[in-house]
């Protein structure tokens, strides 16, 4: 009797050896037992391989079983509604080049709505199908920005499943002691044993979960063994207490102020820079204010600068860095890190009692505008001032927002991130309204989605005035692609006009209607499919 | 079944679920494609009449739009046309049509149907009652039986001489090569086999040349390559024996024969009607033929079947069912002891989800079934097998099904371990038993549907 195993060979019955042995051979070389030698002993030997077989394959018992593994751990989440694992299928079925790229046609591009359903689905905190769970670790593995969304959506049983396949490694090394948003941490002796004993990876994220919920307790695990650091540990250390950081941390940063390494000392003063109230907050602002006056001697009072002539040690204790960059005067250079952390708060005592926005609208003396402005720019991001954010940004229909001003579009979309998402999208609204989409890519970056009303009739009117100047849509594949995941799914309804093609103007780009019309095709079938998709995740009504 | 209902009958015709249509499509990018024109944005001139047709303008890149039609009001299956050029049966525009149609009565409006919709509806319509009245009267008209018995008796007979003529032929190729020993003949390469197969298709003994092109492909290395060859090579003797010793064989027998050979015979055993369960539904392609596979097992007799469908060198085979609904239909099985293949028979309504799975049973008894069969039918590799509280097991390597309650496993086969299959499987159990339906054979188990141990729908392995 044999056994179904196929790795082991249990072993054979002699007689099957034998025939097999014969047959490798050849009966001419080698005599079958019982059998005379000559044509008839291949005939022979196949006969009794026949039965043989037909023996052996009748008489299988099951094999011995290997050692179990442990079963997964239950996952307490309510299931997900039946349509909505259906769809989490489709999305993950298309992944990308299995439409064979080229030329986008009117199908929406599913793996792109991945991210948002997963959000929506772990704000309703679902548990998955299980049998869906090697696709979602497939995807997550090709994109590593879905990684924190798919595992947390993922849950318990992926873990356990990665362990089984080495594809999916990445998944432990992800989530180590439960992860940044998973259900808990490990107790308190978990946390210094994995403190103590962990992978570099699994520190960083132990005291990144921990600062999201325990800030003192996260900073005081740090300061236990900061002595002991590497120093290249010790930067990314130190930038996981931007979450949560207050006054609290004022003297552990300040004793990091005098640390080995100048990484190290810069990350300390820039953290301490964002607390107003600290004692290096004011230092700079004592430094920065000699720098920076009003000139009432002018016709118009004149904002004039006289930047430091050195950096002293004191300086460059509290993280100003002493050597410029090449290509900068270093004086200016040694100004910019000055207003940059003094706290947004002084300047008005120092400035004659003005606003943030008569601040800015001063004229400035011997273009130093131009390095005052993004100082300011950066101390109104750094400390999330939305006062001179606001006046910083200034008014977005202004002719001059939309050319190469003082403050670069990346520095807007900073500044638009410490508004609330309302006056963000009114803003954006009122950039595009006056300046097209050319610009807007990345200002649209920074706005909630699904993007606010005013935001998403501006992008949509823009499209359609740029159709109807005849331009080609890939022209606006960006911003295409952005609408198609931002835009609010209720508008689809004010799209429909959109969908004919239209007659071509007489300037227009050959065949660009028909494009057109493909493009706002997929824009409306796409918004549709999220408005399904968010439908089929909320739970019906009681 | 009478006077049970199933689920999508309205008043105002067949409503499929958007499962049931999705189900339909011939391969996964059918699926996506239809599910994707399954949204009101690429639609036109859509509408609905009150007996289960719909229609509707589909544009695609630009150009004229595609006019798609389906009925669903036929029990033997859904009809579709359109005018793309796609060769997939349904294309993804009817697929769409459907979906939209499954979405809701406010999705489609019910309207008199466009002329190019209603040519094609009334055709369809009258051709079904063409049927129907031919085969309810047996009227002049109906097709004519074989022209000349006598002709089909002689060309029989002439198609019987030259596959006995093959069978020996074989016979004494396969005595050559064990004379000169197999490890000799291996040297000559994958050439020997397709000699020797393309000589078996001259003597059109299509079962025979399959069996010895699979022995051709068997994998290169391995230690069981040699057990694996002399096997092969005794079943291809066996059954040439078989064949021209047939007259001497149980009748049973001698019909497995005759189809392992390669005689085709019709589905003549009486039609059998059930609910029946579809299990799994799998594709299988050389460079000649796609075959497909679809298991079905009997909710009220207990039965498991097979259907068999064909399709032409990357085509997809035209039968399509929806793996995990039940349908009401009949079945009759083809001829040969043991057989489990059937021809699907008369369909009574649309498929319907249903809460019946197949009982299962433990490792020991399925390899025992396994056993028991090839006293019917020695050639057969596996057999349908339904385990209950299963857990699959890391063994080096591979993987086993194992037993919850015993020391007893089966290894998966070498194909069942590269198949994505596997780790649904794997996630499903999460170490904790499942029920599991698959083949069972010589080669180990293949897995092709599981439930888990409380309610959940059906998880396709294959």
């Amino acid at each position: 009797m044999s056994r179904t195993t196929a790795a082991v060979e249990a072993p054979l019955p002699d007689d099957w050896e034998e025939l097999v042995t014969t047959a490798l051979l050849g009966t001419d070389r080698r005599a079958l037992a019982d059998v005379a030698p000559g044509p008839r002993a291949a005939t022979a030997l196949l006969d009794a391989a026949a039965v043989a077989t037909v023996r052996r394959r009748a008489g299988l018992l099951p094999a011995r079983a290997a050692e179990r593994p442990r079963p997964a751990p239950a996952d307490p989440r309510p299931p997900l509604p039946s349509a909505a694992a259906r769809r989490l299928t489709m999305l993950l079925a298309d992944r990308p080049g299995s439409s064979g790229g080229g030329r986008r046609g009117s199908a929406p591009d599913l793996m792109e709505l991945l991210p948002q359903w997963l959000a929506a689905a772990n704000a309703h905190g679902y548990a998955p199908p299980p049998a869906v769970l090697p696709a979602l670790l497939d995807a997550a593995r090709g994109r590593t920005d879905l990684r924190p969304a798919a595992l947390r959506f993922a849950g318990p049983r992926a873990l356990w499943l990665a362990r089984l396949n080495p594809d999916w490694r990445f998944a432990l090394r992800s989530t180590p002691g439960g992860g940044t948003s998973g259900p808990g941490l490990p107790g308190t002796d978990g946390i210094r044993r994995l403190w103590e004993e962990g992978l570099f990876a699994e520190r960083v994220a132990l005291l990144a979960a921990l600062r999201s919920r325990k800030p003192d307790a996260a900073r005081d695990l740090l300061e236990s063994t900061w002595a002991t650091e590497r120093a290249e540990d010790r930067l990314m250390f130190l930038d996981s207490l931007r979450t949560g950081l207050g006054p609290d941390d004022e003297p552990f940063l300040e004793q990091a102020l005098g640390d080995r390494s100048r990484n190290v000392r810069a990350t300390a003063a820039e953290l301490l820079s964002a607390l107003p109230g600290s004692a290096l907050a004011h230092r700079m602002a004592v430094r920065a204010g000699a720098c920076v006056a009003v000139d009432h001697t002018q016709d118009v009072p004149t904002i004039t600068v006289e930047a430091p002539h050195e950096c002293d040690a004191g300086m460059e204790r509290d993280g100003v860095a002493a050597k410029a960059p090449a290509g900068r005067g270093e004086r200016s250079w040694w100004l910019g890190q000055l207003v940059e952390a003094a706290p947004l708060g002084t300047w008005s005592r120092r400035l004659g009692g003005r606003t943030p926005r008569e601040i800015v609208a001063l004229p400035v003396a011997d273009d130093w505008q131009g390095e005052l402005h993004a100082a300011w720019c950066r101390a109104a991001v750094r400390q999330r001032d939305a006062a001179w954010s606001r006046a910083l940004l200034g008014n977005p229909s202004a002719p001059e927002a939309g050319g190469p001003g003082a403050v670069s579009l990346a520095e807007r979309a900073k500044l638009l991130g410490t508004l609330s998402a309302a006056e963000r999208a009114q803003w954006v609204a009122g950039f595009i309204e006056t300046h097209g989409l050319s610009e807007a890519f990345q200002l649209l970056g920074v706005c909630a989605v699904p993007w606010a009303a005013p935001v998403g009739r501006a992008v949509v009117d823009a499209l359609n005035i740029a159709r109807d100047a005849g331009s080609y849509p890939w022209s606006f594949s960006g911003v295409m692609g952005l609408a198609e995941r931002c835009l609010d799914p209720s508008e689809a309804g004010r799209l429909d006009a959109l969908l004919a093609v239209p007659d071509e103007p007489e300037n227009a780009s050959p065949g660009a209607g028909g494009y057109w019309s493909e493009a706002f095709q997929r824009l409306v079938t796409t918004l549709r499919l999220r408005a399904a998709m968010l439908a089929e995740l909320t739970p019906p009504a009681p | 079944m009478p006077g049970s209902s199933f689920d999508g009958m309205t008043q105002q015709g067949v409503r499929w679920t958007a499962d049931q249509v999705l189900a339909l499509a011939p391969d996964p990018a059918s699926r996506k494609a239809g599910s994707e024109l399954g949204v009101a944005g690429p639609w036109s001139e859509t509408g609905r009449s009150g007996e289960g047709t719909a229609w509707g303008l589909c544009t695609g890149g630009g150009g004229t739009p595609y006019r798609t039609v389906v009925d669903l009001a036929d029990a033997s299956g859904p009809a579709y046309t359109c005018s793309c050029p796609s060769r997939k049966f349904p294309c993804k525009h009817a697929l769409g049509l459907m979906l939209l149609r499954a979405g809701g009565d406010e999705a489609l409006p019910r309207a008199e149907e466009p002329d190019w919709a209603g040519r094609w509806i009334a055709a369809r319509r009258a051709r079904a009652e063409d049927g129907q009245a031919g085969g309810a009267s047996g009227a002049p008209g109906a097709p004519p039986g074989p022209a000349d018995p006598e002709a089909a008796r002689r060309r029989a007979e002439r198609r019987a001489e030259r596959i006995t003529a093959g069978a020996a032929e074989l016979e004494q190729r396969l005595a050559d090569l064990l004379r000169g020993g197999l490890a000799s003949a291996e040297q000559s390469g994958y050439g020997l086999w397709e000699e020797t197969a393309a000589r078996m298709v001259d003597a059109q003994a299509q079962g025979l040349a399959a069996r010895v092109r699979e022995l051709g492909a068997l994998p290169d290395t391995g230690p069981g390559r040699p057990v694996r060859l002399l096997e092969e090579c005794a079943l291809l003797h066996l059954l040439a024996r078989g064949w021209l010793h047939r007259d001497e064989l149980p009748e049973g027998l001698a019909a497995t024969v005759r189809s392992r050979i390669g005689l085709s015979a019709a589905a003549d055993g009486p039609p059998v009607r059930d609910r029946w369960l579809v299990l799994a539904q799998y594709d299988t392609a050389d460079s000649r033929l796609t075959t497909r596979r679809v298991w079905l097992y009997g909710t009220g007799s207990g039965r498991t079947a097979l259907l068999l469908s064909y399709g032409a060198a990357g085509r997809s085979p035209e039968l399509a069912l929806p793996v995990g609904l039940a349908l009401d239909a009949e079945v009759s099985a083809y001829p040969g002891a043991g057989q489990v293949r059937v021809a699907l028979g008369e369909r009574f309504a649309p498929p319907g989800p249903t809460a019946a799975r197949p009982p299962g049973t433990t490792t020991g008894r399925a390899v025992a079934r396994y056993g028991e069969a090839l006293r019917d039918d020695p050639w057969l590799d596996s057999v349908p097998v339904t385990l209950d509280r299963v857990i699959p097991v890391p063994d080096g390597d591979g993987w086993q099904l194992a037993d919850a309650d015993e020391d007893a496993a089966l290894p998966l086969t070498r194909a069942a371990r590269s198949r994505p299959g596997l780790w649904r499987l794997v996630a499903l159990s999460g170490g904790a038993p499942v029920r599991v339906f698959g083949e069972c054979g010589h080669q180990g188990f293949t897995p092709l549907a599981a439930w888990p141990e409380g309610p959940g729908e059906t998880v396709t392995l294959c």
